[in-house]
């Protein structure tokens, strides 16, 4: 054991301290399996002083730190570094405070998205952003990566149910902004704190605002000949002037993803469906609903369906929510991508992307938030195939840049991290990233928070590893 | 006092940050304490930097040029049926879009989706260094780089110079009624918020009027929907439905500050609406103090008349823990709990490294 991990052990009674190769391997990856790296250590604390301790004691040593919460992060924004050690926070699980008339939960960072929800839905209140992985991820991963999900051009995304963070920053010092109110007083830190990718600090006591749960849905499922015509459909619900909670879009692999994996079942011959939900008090969605039938009938579906119970509901939101993961069952390896578009250039953005698959030899599913213009194609590829990743990746490129060519953004959700890198000097030019630079620099003066995210970390490899070794892919051998 | 400049592009606003030592952009100034400065700090008006840049109604998203009037932009989204949920203040008296961001206020719709920091997509604004530079997105969902864009709602221009901004806006609900429930004070209010916040009805507005008597509750949505939701309302709080004009003179007087004293403090507050009884109690044993309680009761704006010592303010939001912003007259800029975390300061370097912009404190 190195010096500097022997005073870090002063810190954390042994058994929180994992250092041996066994223990570090389940920490080397995250959601964005294609990157691996092995860190010095893994620390666990349980409280949140053991967290400002620890930061304090990275700052003191300029030891690199990474946070992990459950690791799903899809761009590798848990990714840990070489030189530095993993603060994992999966043991800070408590609701501080739930406060049904204010409908304020306070939480650790370490407390699973659904769980708020769950502890909530006695209230009849809910919390707002749904990721894809909400019953695994952590609300300090979705502060720190800004989450989305499925209805955030209704409700936003997690900076917009954010009321209130104590965080320790990179230097140590801890910091409370925000608090109980809807409103704030003076700059909106906790705004400018989400989204900070790890990069700002470690958020210890999280404030969220919580809503009342809809009283009554109304899910429609529609199949479509052609990815076009659903995205027609999307415009023309839009341009009804209806504000419908979510409105999704599969396409055929997708669709035969998630009827292979949940036995979801579609209208046969569809090409692509459209999931549209409206929500609101009972009256709102008996109004609004024979409206919303009248332009998806007018639509030209194959066929409509809408959810006659809950039940239906739910079995629509599971053959979707398992999309990613039944994807998996396609392919050997895939990479899901994030961009966004102008919602009224989605037929065109599929089609570009269509045709650069086709000149990859690589196959597609997307999945995505059509509401909000959010694209997730999955891009299948074969990682044992020598170079397949590579080409999966230049792919990947070629739609971000096409993605930011058309108006639209790098990432909705999912965030830099070590994936996008290179992709963010095609959103912002040099003035801006110095801007930026500039900030996390007056956040994290040594460069110790997640070095190498968001950003590409000066003077050192990019990464240490990429991928599995071939050998050990195939269970040959194994790093312990 | 020197006339202020007033570029009418953003490039001639970076040049006009550039040309001068201590600057601040300002715009049709109806918040005038938040811009009230020593005679060596140059006043960069926004007025002539106005206009819409783009509007795509199909995105539900609109880019604009800071000095335009939110009243402009209302007028141009209503015509195609779309509105910003907030409630902007001040549309008659000539707000601009980026004093409101600036200033960080939002009226009583706030309520339902968000406030002005919900709302904003990105900026193009100016840095310390005269950089024209743009942050976020014209897309309504993005996460690439750090979110100065909400950073800058509320931090009155101490951080950069607006140029640009881009909202995400909402189509206009079909139907609206307002209800009035009279009400006896702030604490029976209160309740009455409570309630109503986490009932089904899904309330577009909750407030409680100056008179502290009277709540106001608004509904939006397809007319036959908050009909019936009405008569539930109603069923359990005695009050009534406004007819549509009385309704919109009303919110309008509320977005005006009609019911505040034309002189003296008029300072926004945020809390919940347990405190309302002691924001309550404390500013009305101020002699001819007013207060409306918006939101909920997570917002109040406190009126005092110039009378009251410019202290008072301050010591009461102290002693109740409450955070409060001065919008006009004469008290400090930040009545109440102010803390200043040494991040604070290297922000402020970071993009103003030589105080061009005026110091956040002050």
């Amino acid at each position: 054991m190195s010096d500097v991990l022997h005073r870090l052990a002063a810190l954390l009674p042994a058994d929180r301290l994992l250092t041996g190769p066994a223990q570090l391997a389940a920490y080397e990856s995250d959601g964005l399996t294609a990157y691996r790296t092995r860190p010095l250590a893994v620390a666990i604390p349980e409280t949140t002083d053991e967290v400002v301790a620890l930061v304090r004691f990275c700052h003191q040593e300029k030891l690199p730190f990474v946070v992990r919460g459950s690791g799903t992060s899809l761009s590798g924004g848990s990714l840990p570094v070489a030189d530095g050690i993993v603060i994992a926070l999966n043991r800070l699980t408590r609701i501080l405070r739930l406060d049904p008339a204010q409908r304020i939960a306070v939480v650790e960072p370490g407390v699973v998205n659904t769980q708020v929800s769950v502890a909530a839905a006695a209230h009849r209140l809910h919390y707002a952003p749904d990721p894809s992985s909400a019953l695994i991820c952590t609300i300090g991963g979705n502060v720190a990566f800004n989450s989305g999900g499925a209805h955030c051009l209704k409700y936003g995304m997690t900076a917009n149910h954010i009321l209130g963070l104590k965080a320790v920053l990179p230097t140590g010092e801890v910091v409370e902004w925000g608090g109980a109110s809807r409103e704030h007083i003076g700059p909106d830190w906790c705004g400018l704190f989400n989204g900070s990718e790890g990069l700002f600090g470690i958020a210890l006591e999280i404030t969220l605002q919580l809503l009342p749960r809809a009283e009554c849905f109304y899910t429609v499922l529609a199949g479509y000949r052609t990815l076009e015509q659903a995205g027609d459909a999307v415009s023309a619900v839009v341009a009804s002037g209806l504000l419908p909670g979510a409105l999704e879009i599969m396409d055929a692999l997708a669709l035969e993803a998630a009827t292979a994996a949940v036995h979801a079942e579609y209208p046969p011959g569809a090409e692509a469906v459209l999931i549209v939900e409206l929500e609101g008090t009972r009256e709102a969605v008996a109004a609004d609903r024979g409206r919303l039938e009248a332009i998806i009938a007018g639509s030209q579906p194959i066929e409509m369906r809408p959810a006659r119970d809950a039940e239906e509901r739910l079995a629509i939101w599971k053959g979707r929510k398992s999309a990613f993961s039944a994807v998996g069952r396609l392919s050997p390896d895939f990479i899901v991508q994030d961009g966004v578009v102008p919602r009224r250039r989605l037929g065109e953005a599929l089609r570009h992307n269509g045709e650069l698959a086709r000149a990859a030899g690589l196959r597609v599913a997307n999945v995505f938030h059509a509401g909000d213009g959010n694209l997730h194609p999955l891009i299948l590829f074969d990682g044992r195939e020598a170079g397949a990743l590579e080409r999966a990746e230049a792919l990947a490129g070629r739609i971000l840049k096409r993605c930011v060519e058309m108006g639209g953004s790098i990432t909705g959700e999912h965030g830099v991290g070590v994936e996008k890198l290179e992709y963010l000097p095609a959103m912002y030019n040099a003035d801006e990233l110095d801007c930026m630079m500039r900030l996390r620099a007056a956040f994290d003066p040594l460069g110790i928070a997640n070095p190498g995210k968001k950003f590409p970390r000066a003077g050192a490899p990019a990464l240490s590893q990429r991928g599995l070794h071939p050998l050990e892919r195939a269970g040959v051998i194994s790093r312990e | 006092m020197n006339e202020p400049l007033t570029p009418a592009t953003p490039e001639a606003l970076a040049e006009a940050v550039r040309a001068h030592p201590r600057v601040l952009a300002i715009g049709a100034r109806t918040k005038p304490r938040l811009s009230r400065m020593p005679a060596e700090v140059t006043l960069i008006s926004t007025r002539a930097l106005r206009g819409m840049v783009e509007y795509e109604p199909d995105e539900f998203t609109f880019t604009a040029r800071a000095g335009t009037p939110v009243r402009e932009i209302e007028r141009e989204l209503a015509a195609r049926g779309q509105y910003l949920p907030f409630d902007p203040l001040w549309l008659d008296a000539g707000a601009t879009l980026g004093g409101t961001v600036a200033a960080g206020l939002s009226g009583p719709g706030r309520f339902r989706f968000g406030g002005v920091r919900d709302f904003i997509l990105g900026i193009r604004f100016v840095d310390g260094m005269g950089r024209l530079l743009r942050m976020g997105g014209k897309v309504v969902k993005n996460c690439a780089g750090f979110d100065l864009p909400k950073f800058m709602v509320g931090g009155l221009g101490r951080y950069g110079a607006l140029a640009e901004l881009s909202f995400k806006v909402f189509p206009l609900p079909a139907a609206r009624l307002t209800l009035q429930l009279p009400t006896e004070g702030a604490e029976a209010a209160a309740r009455v918020f409570t309630e109503a916040a986490g009932a089904r009805w899904e309330c577009e507005a909750l407030d409680l009027l100056p008179d502290g008597q009277t709540v106001c509750l608004r509904l939006a949505g397809p007319a036959p929907a908050i009909e019936a939701v009405s008569r539930e309302i109603l069923a359990r709080w005695p009050g009534q439905a406004l007819a549509p004009d009385r309704a919109e003179a009303l919110w309008a007087e509320v977005r005006e500050f009609r019911w505040a004293h034309a002189d003296g403090v008029l300072a926004k507050v945020a809390l919940t609406p347990a405190a309302m009884p002691a924001l309550d109690a404390a500013v009305r044993s101020l002699k001819g103090a007013r207060l409306h309680f918006s939101a909920g009761g997570n917002l109040a704006f406190v009126s005092l008349p110039p009378a009251v010592a410019l202290t008072a303010l301050p010591e009461r939001l102290r002693a109740l823990g409450l955070a409060g912003l001065t919008l006009r007259g004469g008290a400090p800029l930040w009545p109440g709990r102010h803390t200043i975390p040494a991040i604070a300061g290297a922000v402020k370097q970071a993009l103003d490294p030589d105080n061009r912009f005026p110091p956040t404190e002050d």
